[in-house]
């Protein structure tokens, strides 16, 4: 059939061909946004756990350093006891600069812990909004396939023209919605970019190897002895005792030292 | 195959009355082409009569994809020239 009929029907074909080409699939883009928003739900996801082993290493830090201390003290207790002053003054001595590293890591640690929370809420809040995404996005795509089938079968509601339109509108409603699907990443872009998104790990990380560096002597050392003094000349029946406990005592912190060692094999 | 004649409907078609619609469709579009403006007329309400007692008209509420599309019965041998050219059926 090469007459009007035929001829008609074409050139009503390919307009409405053109006029949906020169729209892009907004199906399309709808998927590649939820690609991207869970790309970044990995992220703050991972941004989580990396932030919740720095916590953990920095816990296992600080009770081998705990661990450290408490056996410096014993010591310090023994060679006073047995009257050698100048050895209790090093342990102790020793055992300040370990608290002062114990201090500054826990100041770091409350920071880590912080931050963890934080993103913990970002991670859920996200979560939520890219769940929500999907269905919102399913939805649009069965309503623009529904669309483009009601345009490519428009013509069989009314006249020509009145197609056309319908043609038109179709188009302008994907278009609108996929503007407004950018919009909302583009809003999801900048929540993750504000919302504390940069790797704490690796700050975190650098700080404390910075305090570890950065270790201050002893300023109470002085204070120590003469509390530890004060302690052994408060009686003499429990002062030998302490000797005999301290004495025992040193197998038993070494057994200690070792079972805090052994979580450094653990990671 | 469906049908439209525009402003009016659709229409079903048997495909075994082809042969005899498209002897009018091809009269019509010469005509055209002529400028036969009275042939033009006469083959075009010939052409619709012929679709419209070979087949059954669809109900208004029936989804289906028009293979053929046929100008309205009033419509003008200039209106439906421009229709055929490129800008004339949807304008830009």
């Amino acid at each position: 059939m090469s007459g009007v009929m035929k001829r008609m029907g074409m050139i009503f074909r390919a307009k409405a061909n053109k006029a949906l080409d020169r729209a892009e699939d907004p199906r399309e883009t709808l998927d590649y946004s939820y690609q991207k928003q869970l790309e970044l739900l990995q992220k703050v996801r991972r941004g989580v756990a990396d932030v919740a082993t720095s916590r953990k290493r920095l816990e296992l830090q600080m009770s081998q350093l705990q661990g450290q201390s408490t056996k410096l003290e014993e010591q310090g207790k023994k060679a006073l006891a047995l009257g050698r002053e100048d050895l209790a003054r090093e342990a102790l001595s020793r055992r300040a600069a370990l608290q002062q590293q114990v201090t500054d890591l826990e100041t770091q640690h409350q920071t880590l812990q912080g931050e963890e929370e934080k993103l913990t809420l970002a991670s859920q809040r996200l979560q939520a909004k890219v769940d929500a995404f999907r269905t919102k996005k399913e939805t649009i795509k069965a309503t623009y396939t529904a669309a483009q089938a009601q345009t490519r079968i428009g013509e069989a509601f009314s006249g020509i023209s009145e197609e056309m339109g319908d043609v038109g509108m179709a188009i302008q409603r994907a278009e609108d919605k996929t503007a407004q699907l950018q919009a909302r990443s583009g809003a999801i872009d900048e929540l993750l970019a504000s919302g504390a998104l940069d790797d704490p790990s690796g700050m975190a990380k650098d700080d404390i190897t910075a305090e570890l560096d950065r270790l201050s002597g002893g300023t109470d050392v002085e204070l120590e002895l003469q509390r530890m003094k004060a302690e052994l000349a408060g009686g003499t029946d429990s002062g030998g005792q302490q000797a005999i406990e301290g004495g025992s005592g040193t197998g038993q912190a070494q057994e200690q030292q070792q079972s805090q060692d052994t979580p450094k094999f653990e990671k | 195959m469906i049908v439209r004649i525009m402003g009016e409907g659709q229409v079903k078609l048997d495909d075994s009355h082809f042969a005899e619609l498209n002897k009018l469709d091809d009269e019509l579009l010469s005509e055209m082409e002529k400028g036969d403006e009275e042939g033009f007329r006469r083959t075009l309400t010939a052409l619709l009569n012929a679709v419209r007692t070979m087949g059954t008209t669809l109900p208004d509420d029936a989804l289906e994809p028009s293979e053929l599309i046929l100008p309205a019965p009033e419509a003008s041998l200039e209106e439906v020239r421009e229709m055929l050219t490129d800008d004339g059926l949807i304008p830009n």
